[in-house]
């Protein structure tokens, strides 16, 4: 039924109809909606057989979730941003011993500076953690991957990552068709372990493992997602057959028929990219673009035949690895090592940064004019580094960079320069 | 007991059947209970001897197993016990916290009849007992990270309260290191949720795994590796310390006890204790680490001995915050005859006698016993010596 309801509370009652067994959260760090809603919901007798913990931080967090799969439990946390940071060696923990717990990340920076905003270099600092890492576009698909990621992994036995911007999907108001219990039910057949803490047939779980035989439990993390390749297609079309709506699935290409340039990126910036793809659409211009679901696996194959006869790509990302540059567009260089083409990557909406309509059409006149630089930071003011690298030039003692820098915008008057 | 119907030793007992005579007691899951050997036939005496036997290992120290009524044997003399912790590991010989963890285990297995799940911190314990592809745990055991296990724990104890399973009970064990530095942070907050676990800290005193490091557990004055025997003050500072006993019971958890693997009796006790309750539980062990310590490994129990004679290790219980038992010392020693037997107190001694170090370490010891009235004329005002009342 279509409710008008917050992007958090909408995930709540889909995570909620999901029946989990332990529900895990550190309130900030920062949290989101999603872990109160969660809350009312078990503590208003609504979700019998679940048990809600609140922990002192995301590390325990994501621990409590470890020994909860491990007993058999379907478990749930939720984090986000510095508190993803937090957690990390436990979430490498939750892949490593194989554990199918799914968790949301509701995208955010990461500081220094401390921002509270949107990007996605939280969840981009995992995609080498071994979970499987799906981005949400709208509200209706983060829900609606929530009830997918349980499927993907209990059967595949890795932990699910779902990724929702932090704020534009998260605290946004708008129609979700939230999945129901009984539909749930059709769907997401009861947790059965691979692996489960048994006192009648005890194992040892966690134990070390030498040179001898690393390589071959790592590799078998990685063919697994590779597995997960095929599982996660088949169940957003098993997803379809119970709901009769499109979610997830590995990509998800807009109007690339004959397109000969394709905006490639992840998430709710989806929306905005394709209102101009109609503006510059409807001038004649062949252009389309690629959202990429499926981050971790990465589809090398689907991303590489969704491209096509495409003769350039941009990559439109909200993050980006310092010292080298595109993260998603190094992925999608790789699937089109064999016949290489132009491509740029447009590093957009840092710390909650808008990404406007008029800064896309800006950068995408210069891409199929193959005139944009390969790396572009959307909207940098130019003269604000420059005054700060001028300081640095000046002398030794320049002080905190990003004060500097608010202080020069005006937004700090009491400076002690 | 009598000479005349002297207990067979524990091997020849294998062959004992259940007489009638024979009070079966251990573990209800175990099938043939009559092949059973805590289970040496009691033999009711027609001539008690004129005046009450009162054997010496009876009081706080010993084993005694043969002398003992069956219902207060240990856990450890039932052929049938579990061997939670089995024999093949790789623990060092003399290791005080394998001895430790055994008879803990088994204690809280046979409390738990078989449904248990011990959850494991990084550190020696782990490391010896499940190197790939081995596995010394014959109780369903997960290991997770170093700094996580109570929360770990928290976890598995949620999921069998949500799932129906509450006969399903939940060890946790880690290290001082893993307990009283890395894990304090997911330690405490299981402890102030009162989660449904059993946290058992085995105490030696550095970060011994990995080559005797100092940790917040190490005594003042100690030598580690990171608290080397050198320059003007040698060894450990003297901080304010790290007392996680008394810590556990700021959160007024249904119970603390502390240990030592000198009385293993005592310890078998303190888990069947606390597992004969539900909520957040604590147990803090001494275990001698003859490597980290510099002792000889046949030294162990003795060592172990010396800290809670001298004072330095004071062995109590409390329960919801307040000390409710103690053991009083039984022959009361100089912290000096401790620290004597171990190299990492060398410098002490050698090459200059440090009389204000080891003063101050006595003055340590002094007061755990006025704080727990560890003898009877340091008896402190709120809690008489346990000594009396057991004698009474």
């Amino acid at each position: 039924m279509l409710t008008q309801l917050e992007g958090s509370m909408a995930v709540a009652r889909a995570v909620a109809a999901c029946r989990p067994h332990v529900i895990c959260a550190y309130p900030i760090s920062p949290q989101t909606h999603i872990v109160e809603g969660l809350s009312a919901i078990v503590k208003s007798g609504e979700l019998p057989g679940c048990e809600y913990v609140n922990v002192e931080s995301e590390f325990a967090a994501m621990s409590v979730a470890i020994g909860a799969s491990a007993a058999g439990a379907r478990s749930y946390t939720a984090t986000a941003s510095q508190g993803l940071l937090f957690m990390v060696e436990a979430v490498y923990n939750a892949s490593g011993l194989g554990l199918p717990i799914v968790m949301t990340v509701a995208n955010r920076a990461i500081g220094a500076p401390i921002n509270i905003w949107n990007d996605h270099t939280d969840a981009m600092s995992q995609r080498d953690s071994g979970w499987i890492q799906l981005y949400a576009e709208t509200n209706q698909e983060a829900a609606d991957l929530h009830v997918q990621a349980f499927k993907i992994a209990e059967e595949l036995s890795l932990p699910v990552m779902v990724c929702m911007d932090g704020f534009i999907l998260t605290h946004a108001v708008e129609q979700v068709d939230v999945p129901e219990v009984d539909q749930v039910a059709q769907f997401l057949p009861p947790f059965e372990p691979r692996q489960v803490l048994d006192p009648d047939h005890p194992v040892s779980i966690g134990a070390m493992v030498g040179p001898e035989a690393f390589t071959e439990v790592r590799y078998l993390a990685h063919e697994r997602q590779m597995q997960a390749l095929d599982v996660i297609p088949r169940v957003a079309e098993e997803f379809r057959a119970v709901f009769d709506r499109d979610s997830g699935g590995l990509v998800r290409g807009y109007r690339l028929e004959d397109a000969e340039t394709v905006v490639i990126a992840l998430g709710s910036v989806l929306g905005t990219i394709k209102d101009v793809i109609d503006e510059r659409r409807e001038r004649g211009e062949k252009i389309g673009a690629l959202g990429i679901t499926s981050f971790r696996p990465f589809p090398l194959d689907a991303v590489r035949e969704a491209l096509g006869t495409a003769k350039r790509f941009v990559c439109l990302e909200k993050a980006f690895s310092v010292g080298i540059g595109g993260i998603v567009a190094s992925h999608v260089r790789m699937a089109m090592s064999a016949s290489p083409i132009a491509n740029y990557t447009i590093v957009a909406g840092l710390g909650g940064r808008p990404i406007l309509k008029s800064s896309l059409h800006a950068a995408f006149d210069q891409a199929v004019a193959d005139e944009l630089p390969a790396l572009t930071f959307l909207d940098l003011d130019h003269g604000l580094v420059d005054r700060e690298l001028a300081r640095t030039r000046a002398g030794r003692r320049s002080g905190p960079a990003a004060e500097n820098i608010l202080r020069d915008l005006g937004a700090v008057r009491a400076g002690s320069r | 007991m009598s000479s005349s119907t002297a207990s067979p030793s524990a091997a020849e007992s294998l062959e004992v059947t259940s007489t009638s005579a024979v009070t079966v007691h251990g573990p209800s899951t175990v099938p043939d209970a009559g092949y059973h050997m805590g289970v040496v036939p009691e033999v009711v005496h027609d001539t008690p001897a004129a005046t009450p036997v009162k054997f010496y290992q009876v009081g706080s120290f010993a084993v005694g197993n043969r002398l003992l009524p069956v219902s207060e044997r240990s856990v450890q003399s039932d052929p049938k016990r579990f061997n939670s912790l089995t024999s093949g590991h790789r623990a060092c010989q003399g290791c005080g916290e394998a001895l430790g963890a055994r008879y803990a285990l088994d204690a809280a297995m046979r409390a738990a009849d078989g449904q248990l799940v011990a959850v494991n911190a990084t550190g020696c314990l782990e490391v010896f007992s499940t190197p790939y592809p081995e596995t010394s745990w014959r109780v369903a055991w997960l290991h997770s990270l170093f700094g996580n296990a109570p929360a770990v724990a928290s976890g598995v104890a949620a999921a069998y309260k949500a799932l129906g399973r509450d006969e399903i009970r939940v060890v946790a064990q880690g290290g001082d290191g893993g307990t009283v530095d890395i894990g304090f942070g997911c330690l405490s907050g299981m402890f102030e949720r009162n989660d449904d676990v059993l946290y058992i800290c085995y105490d030696n005193e550095a970060y011994m795994n990995t080559g005797v490091q100092r940790s917040g557990a190490t005594p003042p004055a100690a030598r580690t590796a990171t608290t080397q025997a050198v320059g003007a003050d040698p060894g450990n500072v003297f901080g304010q310390g790290k007392d996680l006993p008394r810590i556990a019971m700021a959160h007024e958890i249904p119970y603390v006890a502390t240990a030592t693997v000198a009385d293993l009796h005592d310890l078998e006790a303190k888990v069947t204790r606390a597992m004969s309750m539900r909520g957040a539980r604590y147990i803090h062990v001494m275990v001698p680490c003859p490597l980290g310590w510099g002792t000889a490994s046949c030294d162990t129990i003795k060592i172990a001995r010396l800290a809670t004679q001298s004072g330095l290790w004071p062995v109590f219980e409390a329960e919801y915050g307040e000390v409710v038992a103690s053991t009083p010392i039984r022959r009361q020693v100089p912290v000096e005859e401790y620290l004597k037997g171990q190299k990492r107190f060398a410098h002490l001694f050698n090459p200059v006698r440090r009389d204000e170090v080891i003063d101050r370490l006595q003055a340590q010891a002094d007061r755990n016993i006025r704080r727990y009235g560890l003898l009877p004329e340091a008896a402190s005002p709120t809690l008489p010596p346990i000594a009396e009342e057991a004698n009474a």
